[in-house]
């Protein structure tokens, strides 16, 4: 990738999550943190890719503490997020809920 | 290039691209209550795709190890995220907030291991993305223990902005020398670079107090996405430059959106040691009037409207079920309910909203700022629960006030305030409440939870 092409990524990725955002009733801010916290986990891919190159053991051990962490933040986050968004309902949904 | 390693490397790319999409279209639904839970999913499928992919990398060695390490880190944050009650949810995320940072800092002090020359260009990102990434790791553990109750008191000290601006310029003058030599450093330069670079995370989260941590935790994840997408630059991975963009650009502005509704700059809350100097201010004359529970019970089931302000009390008290009874009983004898969040209530924003979901209370009972406070001047009762500053109305007329200016809950406009509260002690900021104080306030004195079983009954026994 050359740097050119890289640096529009940047830029419009920024645009992009600012605007992404920007819209997000209060209500939702703690979830949303915890979601874009997952979003970030991607970071597991980059550690995989390091690890997957490691040659020597001091190359393999600091490889799989970055996996490691990386899922901690890829599991982890999804689990929070996923447990407080599960619990957002309206009255409506309430009753449907009772009925069924 | 083989053909068929140039269709794996397609196939690569285009699993990182829909992976990218996913997340932006997650992120994107989680701005609604109702498509919130899909948006989660959404961004789920994305990294099981472009975790999944990654495997088929060109030259890919150390399969099992990898396996490994995903196995245990994710068991263990399974484990914990699962068993966690709401209450602590912030220092959770603070945690696994970290882990993403310290992640893309081991990413970068491999990089810089293996000792390969790098171009101008991957050099200063991967050690700008290291010390981000390393700062939100420690910095990030640090809140984390602060909100856990595990560190107890901030550490602060005369020379203290001196300390931490001279460690943070001997990890830049590392970081340096390390982009000098094209990446190519002793071994000893890296290892001392990286341990600056977490001491100075260390440093500067310690004297933190924490009413403001939410702030600090919200940066640190910006701050996590900035070192991930510099981390994506050197690896040449643009689903992780486009996600860790896409994260630090949302982070920053849900940071700044915290301040200002904690009435605090960013450099405020960095710099400045809140908390313990505001406490002379804030004179209050009048006094406190007390009422017993079942006069409570009788203001509200015979009022017209009740507003509900909860705070962190509340939630600290596992009150919230117990609230929510109450507010069920009071509509089914025709009491208009309503629940009033400050932008701050509880530890994050939105983390009272989260409680109260926990609890059961739909969202559509739920309000804002903005949106409820013209509606206190036509409340019978607003029934304050463990929250204090956010209904401080020296906030709004008070100079001399430390949380002069800070947007608040116009709780003293209703005709009738009930406020339940532990004891008569000042509020997270230790400043006296003149809400309190007020002619139409009376004070409902104990636990939360024991207060609302006894407006339970007292409300019941009315039939």
């Amino acid at each position: 990738m050359t740097g050119i092409i890289a640096l529009y990524i940047f830029m419009l990725a920024a645009f992009t999550g600012y605007e992404v955002i920007s819209r997000v009733p209060v209500i939702l801010h703690t979830p949303l943190m915890s979601g874009s916290n997952f979003v970030h986990g991607i970071v597991l891919v980059g550690a995989m890719v390091a690890l997957g190159n490691a040659h020597t053991p001091l190359e393999k051990t600091i490889g799989f503490i970055g996996v490691l962490l990386a899922a901690g933040n890829v599991v982890g986050g999804y689990v929070s997020t996923e447990r407080m968004l599960e619990m957002f309902k309206t009255s409506q949904d309430k009753r449907k809920g009772g009925q069924a | 290039m083989s053909a068929s390693a140039s269709l794996t490397h397609e196939l690569i790319q285009a699993a990182y691209f829909i992976a990218a999409l996913l997340f932006i279209i997650g992120l994107k639904r989680m701005s609604s209550p109702k498509g919130a839970r899909g948006g989660i999913v959404w961004a789920g499928i994305g990294m099981l795709i472009a975790g999944l992919i990654t495997f088929l990398s060109p030259g890919m060695r150390n399969d099992i190890l990898i396996i490994v390490a995903i196995f245990v880190g994710g068991v263990a944050a399974w484990w914990s995220g699962k068993r966690v009650p709401m209450t602590a949810m912030p220092q959770m995320v603070a945690l696994y907030n970290g882990m993403g940072g310290g992640a893309a800092a081991a990413i970068a002090c491999q990089e810089l291991v293996h000792g390969r020359p790098f171009a101008p260009a991957p050099v200063v990102l991967a050690v700008a993305g290291a010390i981000i990434g390393a700062v939100s790791f420690s910095g990030s553990l640090i809140a984390f223990a602060k909100l856990q109750g595990l560190i107890s008191r901030s550490l602060r000290y005369g020379a203290q902005q001196a300390v931490n601006s001279l460690v943070l310029l001997a990890t830049l003058a590392l970081g340096g020398w390390i982009v000098a030599r094209h990446g190519a450093a002793p071994l000893s330069v890296v290892a001392a670079f990286f341990a600056l670079a977490l001491l100075e995370g260390i440093l500067i989260t310690l004297p933190i107090g924490g009413a403001d941590m939410p702030v600090v935790i919200s940066l640190y994840n910006a701050c996590t996405g900035l070192a991930v997408a510099f981390e994506g630059f050197v690896l040449g991975n643009a689903a992780m430059i486009i996600a860790g963009m896409v994260v630090g650009a949302a982070g920053t502005l849900l940071t700044q959106l915290m301040a200002r509704a904690m009435n605090r700059s960013l450099a405020n809350v960095l710099f400045s040691n809140f908390g313990e100097t505001a406490a002379a201010a804030g004179e209050v004359t009048g006094s406190l009037k007390p009422i017993e529970a079942p006069d409570a019970a009788v203001m509200m089931a015979y009022a017209s409207k009740v507003i509900v302000v909860p705070g962190y009390g509340m939630a600290v008290a596992q009150a919230q079920h117990k609230i929510w009874e109450l507010c069920q009983l009071l509509m089914d004898r025709g009491v208009t309910v309503r629940f009033a969040i400050h932008p701050v209530a509880g530890r994050m924003p939105g983390h009272m909203n989260v409680l109260l979901a926990e609890a059961g209370v739909p969202y559509d009972l739920i309000s804002d700022l903005d949106e409820i406070n013209a509606e206190f001047e036509t409340a019978d009762v607003a029934l304050i629960i463990g929250a204090n500053d956010v209904v401080n109305p020296a906030a709004r007329a008070d100079k001399s006030s430390p949380i002069y200016g800070m947007p608040i809950l116009n709780a003293d406009k209703a005709k009738n305030v009930i406020v339940i509260k532990r004891g008569k002690g000042a509020g997270f900021s230790g400043i006296e409440n003149a809400l309190f104080y007020l002619d139409n306030t009376r004070m409902l004195y104990g636990d939360a939870q024991k207060a609302g079983a006894e407006l339970i009954q007292a409300v019941k026994a009315l039939e």
